[in-house]
């Protein structure tokens, strides 16, 4: 059983605050979904949790079983147990999927040690089986030339090699149709147990027909204004964010 | 701390270590060669002695520094120098591990008896002066100088001793790479190592030169190294609708002075592609020079460089179109490290008569270290007025975004960085036909990456 406390959590890019002091904890087993307008600092907490260097977190904490993971870099953060699906996903000319992801898992091995090529295809190919990915997937480079849905598929395959402890998944949903999105949700489904916590991001509703969250919490000017379960995205659905923002007024 | 640089044309001589007497002994260490051959070396030693250093008004020199093109206190290396363990190159890729041909400090040091095709001639050049005389007076070192090192040219052909000697006779295609080692051995050696192809009409052949020092075999880490001069010539000839794919992999000591100088000549329809791969040396100058001579010819150079610690790569190229319907293709890509330089002068020409010539020259630069220094000078001269030619120099940093998302899937950032590079080179090594050289050179530039 793990944890990802987020604790009164400040962003800032440059001189401009992005989170306004965030708290929000995770639990292994959990799906959580953060919803939210754009421009609300959806993005920048996820990729802030991931270590992206570009922010620079002026308040609070992030604790991964009860440690602190801010001064570490990314790929510690990564090896650590946390996951970033990415919006945009960058293309990696000249690198195969297969490749890439025998560098991920060497990283996470002991010094010295060589990873067991024939066990890590293995593995690789059933994952891929599961997910129902072909093959020739892994000869070709890391997203290059790959459409929308290749790109998310490819992120679910990385997540289902790695095996994180909590997956932060950044507008999974966007720039996929509707086969496509239903394919990635099928993914996320089959990886999601007692030891993956899960936070979504998404600035539609249509990603929860899918994957179904435990909670969802409304993100509004960098802070989490409102905490419910499911019906929570329904009711976002029916009255818009406008409801949101109207209440917080007259609170 | 080094000594302080005086004046480098007051202590620069040109001739260095190869003086008249060296000259003298190293003909009289020949033994019995045809009077030709000397007249040529004799020839070619008087142009050596005669001409004069490059200069810093030389533009075919610009960029370089002329004070690490030093001739002195260099000796002719000898077997004696070399021991057996020496001349066994350790953890080669499978590609690259059987040679048929070995050299050792300007000697033969094995040979397989690899069966080949009839006909197909790989033997040493010391041979083919007395069996290919014919051959030879046509190919060796037959075109000109045109990128800058006449001097360093003539300097190769009057200390050549021995080197690679491939013919391939029309129709033959040999299905397996020929394979030739040379290695220097021994602090301050001087080694002149030699490859000519001939591939004759409708001939197939790959044949690969490794280039090596003893530094690399007994110190894996690479710290100390011993110095060694090498200059080094291949002349290709691919006849008509011959294909002709030359890989040549150098990989010498951190402290030698490397002058390599290639000629290629495509006939109709021929097709000849080549791959240079530099990691080792001080300072290494590579001239290549491709030439169209008739439709339908197409010439492929590529290239890699691994710059690092304080290497200097110094690359010059001239793809000369001189038939209609003719096409050549450069890509060379260098990365760079620590405060490593690189210069790249590429030019295309293209003769009154080309007419339809399709050439493309580009040059891409990838800066690992704000330090590094890298130089493009690309160039065209087109006299025809039908023709396609396209060229372009860049340089890039790695991308953080690429980094970052490297890094997010655990990957540390040196390994992200290795990563990338490796994916900046595959655009080269996939041009490559097998896979087993694609995965032998990628071996190498690990070993590299890896000290």
């Amino acid at each position: 059983m793990s944890s990802l406390v987020i604790q009164d959590l400040h962003v800032a890019i440059g001189e401009k605050e992005i989170v306004k002091g965030l708290s929000l904890t995770i639990n292994s087993g959990e799906v959580h979904a953060i919803m939210g307008p754009n421009g609300t600092g959806k993005s920048t907490l996820a990729k802030v949790i991931a270590g992206h260097p570009d922010y620079t977190v002026t308040g609070g904490d992030v604790l991964l079983d009860g440690a602190s993971i801010l001064e570490k870099e990314a790929d510690e953060r990564a090896r650590a147990g946390i996951f970033l699906a990415f919006q945009y996903p960058s293309e990696i000319p000249g690198v195969s999927i297969a490749n890439f992801l025998r560098a991920a898992q060497q990283a996470r091995m002991a010094e010295g040690e060589e990873l067991d090529a024939s066990a890590y295809y293995k593995r690789l190919y059933a994952k891929m089986d599961m997910l129902k990915i072909d093959r020739k997937f892994t000869s070709r480079s890391v997203n290059e030339g790959f459409s929308g849905g290749e790109k998310k598929r490819c992120e679910i395959l990385q997540m289902a090699m790695l095996e994180p402890k909590f997956a932060l998944m950044d507008e999974t949903d966007s720039g996929l149709d509707i086969d496509a999105l239903r394919i990635v949700s099928e993914g996320v489904n089959t990886l999601k147990g007692p030891n993956l916590g899960v936070l979504m991001i998404t600035h539609y509703q249509r990603l929860l027909n899918y994957i179904v969250p435990d909670f969802v919490h409304v993100m509004y000017d960098g802070r989490i204004v409102k905490s419910g379960d499911k019906s929570l995205a329904l009711e976002l659905e029916s009255k818009g964010y406008d409801w949101v923002k109207k209440e917080l007024v007259t609170a | 701390m080094s000594a302080p640089v005086s004046s480098p044309a007051a202590t620069r001589s040109p001739i260095g270590s190869f003086t008249a007497e060296t000259f003298a002994e190293h003909l009289a260490s020949l033994g019995a060669v045809p009077a030709w051959w000397i007249a040529r070396k004799r020839a070619a030693y008087d142009t050596f002695a005669r001409l004069p250093l490059p200069s810093r008004t030389d533009e075919a020199w610009r960029f370089s520094t002329l004070q690490g093109v030093a001739l002195e206190g260099f000796h002719i290396a000898t077997p004696a120098e070399t021991t057996a363990a020496e001349r066994r190159i350790p953890d080669l890729p499978a590609a690259l591990a059987t040679p048929d041909l070995a050299f050792a400090n300007n000697h033969l040091s094995a040979r397989s008896n690899a069966a080949r095709p009839a006909g197909v001639v790989v033997t040493t050049l010391a041979e083919a002066v007395g069996s290919h005389a014919d051959l030879l007076k046509a190919h060796f070192m037959a075109q000109p100088q045109k990128l800058g090192s006449e001097k360093f040219a003539a300097l190769h052909t009057a200390f050549v001793r021995d080197g690679a000697f491939v013919y391939v006779p029309r129709g033959v295609e040999v299905a397996t790479p020929i394979v030739i080692h040379h290695l220097a051995t021994g602090p301050a050696s001087a080694i002149f190592p030699h490859t000519l192809v001939i591939a004759e009409e409708n001939a197939k052949v790959t044949v690969i030169d490794l280039f090596y020092s003893d530094a690399r075999l007994s110190l894996p880490g690479g710290a100390v190294s011993v110095p060694h001069f090498a200059c080094g010539a291949n002349d290709l000839y691919a006849g008509h609708g011959a294909q002709l794919t030359y890989v040549g992999a150098q990989a010498w000591s951190y402290e030698t002075l490397s002058l390599q100088f290639n000629s290629t000549v495509v006939r109709r329809d021929a097709r000849v592609q080549s791959l240079n791969l530099h990691l080792g040396g001080r300072q290494s100058r590579h001239e290549s020079l491709s030439q169209l001579q008739a439709p339908g010819a197409f010439s492929e150079m590529l290239a890699l460089t691994v710059a690092d610690g304080t290497q200097e790569f110094d690359q010059r190229t001239l793809q000369i179109h001189q038939a209609p319907d003719t096409k050549s293709d450069l890509l060379y890509k260098n990365s760079l490290r620590d405060q490593a330089k690189t210069i790249f002068s590429g030019l295309i020409v293209v003769d009154p008569d080309a007419q339809r010539t399709d050439a493309y020259q580009s040059n891409r630069n990838l800066m690992l270290s704000e330090e590094a220094e890298a130089n493009s000078l690309p160039g065209l001269e087109i006299q025809a007025n039908d023709v396609r030619c396209t060229h372009g120099a860049t340089s890039s940093r790695i991308d953080p975004e690429q980094e970052f998302y490297l890094q997010a899937r655990g990957i540390r950032k040196d390994a992200a960085d290795q990563l990338l590079t490796f994916g900046f080179f595959e655009e080269v090594l996939n041009r490559l036909v097998s896979d087993d050289l694609h995965a032998g050179l990628r071996s190498l530039i690990e070993t590299q990456f890896e000290q």
